[in-house]
């Protein structure tokens, strides 16, 4: 199952200091977890334990970018595939305990300055869940502008989750042919037309 | 992109004003108070959603809004009012009471959006349990008719909650949903679904009749349905299909957990399981032989038996057949680039249901193995599946002894050519170094190629160190023994040499002559010519055994000196004191004597033979200082041992200067251990000559200036050699006057204020009063003795332990410092 899914910057943010993230979407899937606590607090954890993670793959982001040395190639709305084509991608493993009670593994993309990041449970089928990474991040990409500078990522955040409850229903990844695939993305379309 | 417009929204939206805030509720009450909902009241819900997300702090919403959202999601046809309110409702306090509108409503309206409230805002176990019991009771009594959609992510949700909280469901329920997953998985429908026909103005009978699924490939198929089939429209029982699939691994690791309330069941299932197992076992020998031989009927011939099994079993057999056909269809040629890695991922999927259907069910071995390995056959010379290796690697790990079958060729390519050719590739990295941790116990047992292989399976280190170097903090102690230890020491040491090395290799791939833009590397160079050929092969061999390391490492070094500032080399260098902490914590338990005497010298040596990047030969040489320390306090006479090599290197001046660690933590040792009480060989004459080494030192360093271009000494360094020669004279009696002469002439030049060889007056009068303190020390010889080299027992004391002993103890010892003095 995959654990939560998060949208977040990877470049450095006026109002933060270095190494931080905001993080402009997030969804924790399943239920069960920290039931002892007060719904508030349980909450304000999963809100941390999130940022902890957006702040591990924005340093992730950086250190691969270094080390490969590439340029960032600059792309523009309606350049989406070529975004994608050119986003950094990597795979961090987090212990247990840091943050989550059970080990995780995390996929992250980086596109240009935005980190789209899937935590997974380690047993899940990585070459599955990074197929789905790869499409729900197009699919935000193209459906938010998120290459051009608008905010349809924090006010339009219903069409993530309309996304999110087809290509990833409740955190489960679907092995979807390209039938299946178009006929949810029909659905999807429809939706984002309205 | 993140815009400075994005940034004073969440600004704006977390400091928001009590007062507006309120407005802002009741003008939405107004809003939802109507029957439609214009674009106003979307806006007013999204900008709603985004003041409750920005913060940390939960809000709590009117009760009158909170309840007008909880009916729209409930009742609302609009999926984006029922997205949205969910989104809201997930970030506020559930209402008390809420639960009840649920289960009043939720048989009419379970939506996927409201599915996701209720998950994220259960309070308590049993909500979840009465939850899941209202979801299978929709499974189960659901019309064939029934709305499409509206079933399928019940099977997410299920998966879920056994995933979080697997004491919400019972063996019932377990039962239940193995029986529908069993349906699903092996009879849906083959025709194709019309659901998404476009009709328009022809449309005749024949495309209510849309004929067969097909095959990626695009030939009908001929068995049945899958996630590998294609159609023009899909059927229910189809996307149920897909669902099934999707969570049948996750349900077949995970459906044990599930605790039993009811006995009786239990005990009435396993009799029926024991039952048939023996049934099982004929079945699977009756049908080994077509496993064997034909292909497509295979899978399909069903046993009539199997209507018999057990409900679980029955799945499993379900699966095993599923996942056999998968492999058979993944051989397909897709036309679609997203269908072939499907395929792949496909792949990965079946041969790890396969693998846990084998360790629940060992008789299934002998069944799948042909499967898998004709797989293995398939896919080994072709490296882009190595994804789908690693698992088949799991399999043969798991279940090669038992069908004697012989896994060496799997273990050539697991820990030789994966990690030699596919170092780069984030993704194999993570999830081999997974499978090696997982199975840590029994590589090191079965596979001796694992510990072997350490030169290879630190180029995912050297390539990309900060991903997995928490994958080697957990696998470096098992690749410490002693027949490893030095080769593996060097290794480490030289692994930014490796980074540097692997970043050429790339690049002499992508580029075979020269760079365009002419601006060649120099390393690039030596890296191509043949003169150096053997020095970066040999960093980039596969096994060890070929040598601890080699002769021209300064040579190499030199090469390499403009990889120096290259970032993904700097990265791996700062993981190599990390590791080679853990290394020396482990080696000491490993290791015998003359190992550790062996590591010793090693130390000495390399620490002036690394890749010069300055920030990285400091922090080595802390790491070495260090470990020297805890080696001989492990082992005192491992300084006698080597005494010939420890005197070689504190009687360099030069090491005062370029190793003050190193050389200062030997100055010690040799004052501390080289003495009869650590070990008996230990001569006057070995003090004498070490004695003799560290004046002459201690001499040259205090009567000039530093050579050009040298700091001066640390007046740690200077201190250390005056302990140190204090510490041997007070061992060796004849030794004392040439200390005290050498402590009174310091006296008298640093009377006369600035010396050449320190600078700071402080550090100079420290130095002086540790050199008066030792003089008159020595003046006492024998006080001197017990002081600079006090017996163990007033060492380790341990008179706190047991009061009626600590006394008397206590009262000897001032006895005796009395009569001392």
């Amino acid at each position: 199952m995959v654990h939560s899914f998060l949208i977040h910057t990877v470049c450095p943010v006026s109002a933060l200091s270095a190494a931080e993230s905001r993080v402009l979407y997030s969804r924790v899937f399943g239920a069960g977890e920290g039931l002892e606590l007060r719904p508030d607090e349980r909450r304000l954890l999963h809100t941390e334990k999130l940022l902890a993670v957006a702040r591990q793959v924005r340093s992730a982001v950086a250190l691969s970018r270094d080390a490969s040395g590439r340029v960032l190639v600059e792309t523009v709305p309606g350049e989406e595939v070529v975004a994608l084509q050119e986003a950094d991608s990597g795979v961090l493993r987090l212990r247990a305990g840091e943050p989550f009670p059970g080990e995780m593994s995390v996929l992250w993309l980086g596109v240009q300055s935005l980190g789209f990041t899937l935590v997974c449970e380690p047993h899940e089928n990585l070459l599955l869940a990074e197929g789905t990474l790869r499409n729900l991040t197009r699919h935000c990409l193209e459906h938010l502008h998120m290459l051009g500078p608008g905010s349809e990522v924090l006010l339009r955040s219903d069409r993530i989750d309309v996304l999110l409850s087809r290509l990833l229903p409740h955190g489960q990844l679907l092995f979807l042919n390209h039938r299946f695939a178009q006929s949810l993305e029909k659905e999807v379309a429809a939706y984002m037309a309205k | 992109m993140y815009s400075h417009g994005s940034e004073s929204l969440i600004k704006q939206a977390r400091e928001i004003q009590e007062s507006e805030l309120q407005k802002f509720y009741s003008r939405l009450v107004k809003q939802l108070h109507g029957r439609e909902f214009g674009h106003e009241t979307i806006d007013s819900l999204q900008r709603l959603h985004l003041i409750l997300s920005a913060t940390k702090y939960t809000r709590t919403l009117p009760p009158e809004l909170q309840k007008k959202l909880l009916s729209l999601l409930l009742s609302s046809s609009v999926e984006q009012l029922q997205a949205l309110s969910s989104a809201v409702l997930r970030e506020t306090l559930p209402l008390s009471g809420q639960e009840l509108n649920y289960n009043q409503d939720a048989n009419s309206s379970l939506n996927s959006h409201t599915a996701a409230l209720l998950l994220s805002q259960t309070g308590s176990r049993s909500d979840l349990s009465s939850f899941c019991a209202q979801l299978l009771r929709s499974l189960d009594s659901r019309s064939p008719e029934g709305p499409a959609h509206s079933v399928l992510h019940t099977l997410p949700i299920l998966n879920t909650i056994l995933s979080h909280s697997p004491d919400c469901l019972t063996e019932d329920h377990v039962t239940l949903v193995s029986k529908k997953l069993v349906d699903w998985l092996r009879y849906a429908s083959t025709q194709q679904g019309g659901g998404t026909s476009s009709g328009g103005f022809f449309t005749g009978p024949r495309s209510r009749q849309p004929g067969p699924i097909a095959e990626l490939d695009g030939t009908v198929s001929g068995d049945f349905f899958t996630v590998l089939c294609v159609g023009q429209g899909f059927t229910e029982d189809q996307w149920m299909n897909v669902y099934s699939f999707s969570m049948l691994r996750h349900w077949l690791l995970t459906y044990h957990t599930v605790s039993n309330g009811n006995t009786t069941v239990d005990t009435a299932n396993r009799l029926q399981l024991s039952l048939s197992l023996s049934h099982s076992h004929s079945h699977s020998n009756d049908d080994r032989s077509e496993v064997d031989g034909s292909v497509v009927s295979v899978v399909s011939a069903t046993s009539s038996s199997s209507r018999l099994l057990p409900p679980k079993e029955r799945l499993r057999e379900k699966a095993f057949q599923y996942c056999q056909r998968l492999i058979e269809q993944s051989d397909r040629k897709a036309h679609k680039r997203t269908d072939t890695d499907l395929q792949k991922a496909c792949l990965v999927e079946a041969v790890c249901i396969l693998d846990s259907v084998c360790v629940e069910d060992a008789s299934l071995v002998f069944k799948a193995f042909p499967c898998v390995k004709g797989l293995y056959g398939r896919l080994s010379s072709d490296l882009s599946f190595a994804r789908v290796l690693l698992p088949i690697a799991q399999f043969y790990l798991n279940h090669g002894e038992m069908a004697a079958v012989d896994c060496e060729c799997v273990w050539k390519l697991v820990f030789g050519r994966f990690p030699a050719e596919l170092f780069s590739d984030a993704f194999l990295a993570h999830e081999l170094l997974r499978f090696l941790r997982l199975n840590l116990a029994t590589l090191q047992l079965r596979v001796p190629q694992y510990t072997r292989s350490f030169p290879n399976l630190l180029k995912f280190l050297a390539w990309d160190s900060p991903a997995v170097v928490d994958d080697f903090v957990d696998l470096l102690p098992s690749l410490v023994t002693a027949g490893t230890a030095v080769e593996l020491l060097h290794s480490l040491l030289d692994l930014p040499c490796l980074s540097a090395t692997l970043v050429l290799q790339l690049r002499s791939t992508y580029f075979p002559i020269a760079e365009p833009g002419g601006r060649g590397l120099l390393s690039l160079e030596a890296f191509r010519s043949p003169t150096y050929r053997g020095l970066f092969l040999f960093l980039l061999r596969g096994e060890a055994g070929s040598g601890d390391t080699i002769d021209r490492l300064s040579t190499l070094h030199q090469l390499l000196a403009e990889a120096s500032d290259w970032p993904r080399v700097i990265q791996c260098a700062q993981t190599v004191p990390v590791l080679l902490h853990i290394y020396f914590n482990t080696v000491v338990t490993v290791a015998d004597e003359k190992l550790l005497a062996h590591l010793i010298s090693v130390l000495l040596e390399r620490s002036s033979l690394l890749l010069n990047i300055p920030k990285y030969v400091k922090e080595i040489h802390r790491v070495f200082s260090c470990h020297l320390l805890r080696l001989c306090k492990l082992r005192p006479s491992l300084v006698v041992d080597q005494s010939h090599e420890l005197l070689e290197f504190a009687g360099t001046t030069a090491n005062v200067y370029s190793k003050e660690e190193i050389f200062t933590h030997v100055v010690w040792v040799l004052g501390e251990y080289l003495s009869v009480s650590c070990d008996s060989r230990c001569s006057v004459a070995l003090i004498t000559s070490c004695f003799e080494a560290l004046e002459a030192v201690l001499f040259e360093v205090t009567s000039s200036a530093p050579p050009s271009g040298e700091a001066r000494p640390a007046p740690r360094v200077i201190t250390s050699l005056m302990s140190a020669l204090a510490k041997l004279a007070s061992r060796s009696h004849d030794l004392i006057p040439r200390v005290s002469l050498f402590l009174s002439k310091l006296r008298t030049v640093t009377r006369g204020g600035s010396v050449p060889w320190c600078s700071n007056e402080e550090d100079l009068v420290a130095i002086v009063t540790r050199g008066e303190e030792l003089w008159s020390l020595l003046k006492a010889p024998s006080v001197a003795q017990s002081v600079l080299t006090p017996p163990p027992h007033v060492n380790t004391p341990q008179w706190h332990r047991d009061t009626n002993v600590a006394m008397p103890l206590r009262l000897r010892a001032l006895t005796s410092l009395t009569h001392a003095n």
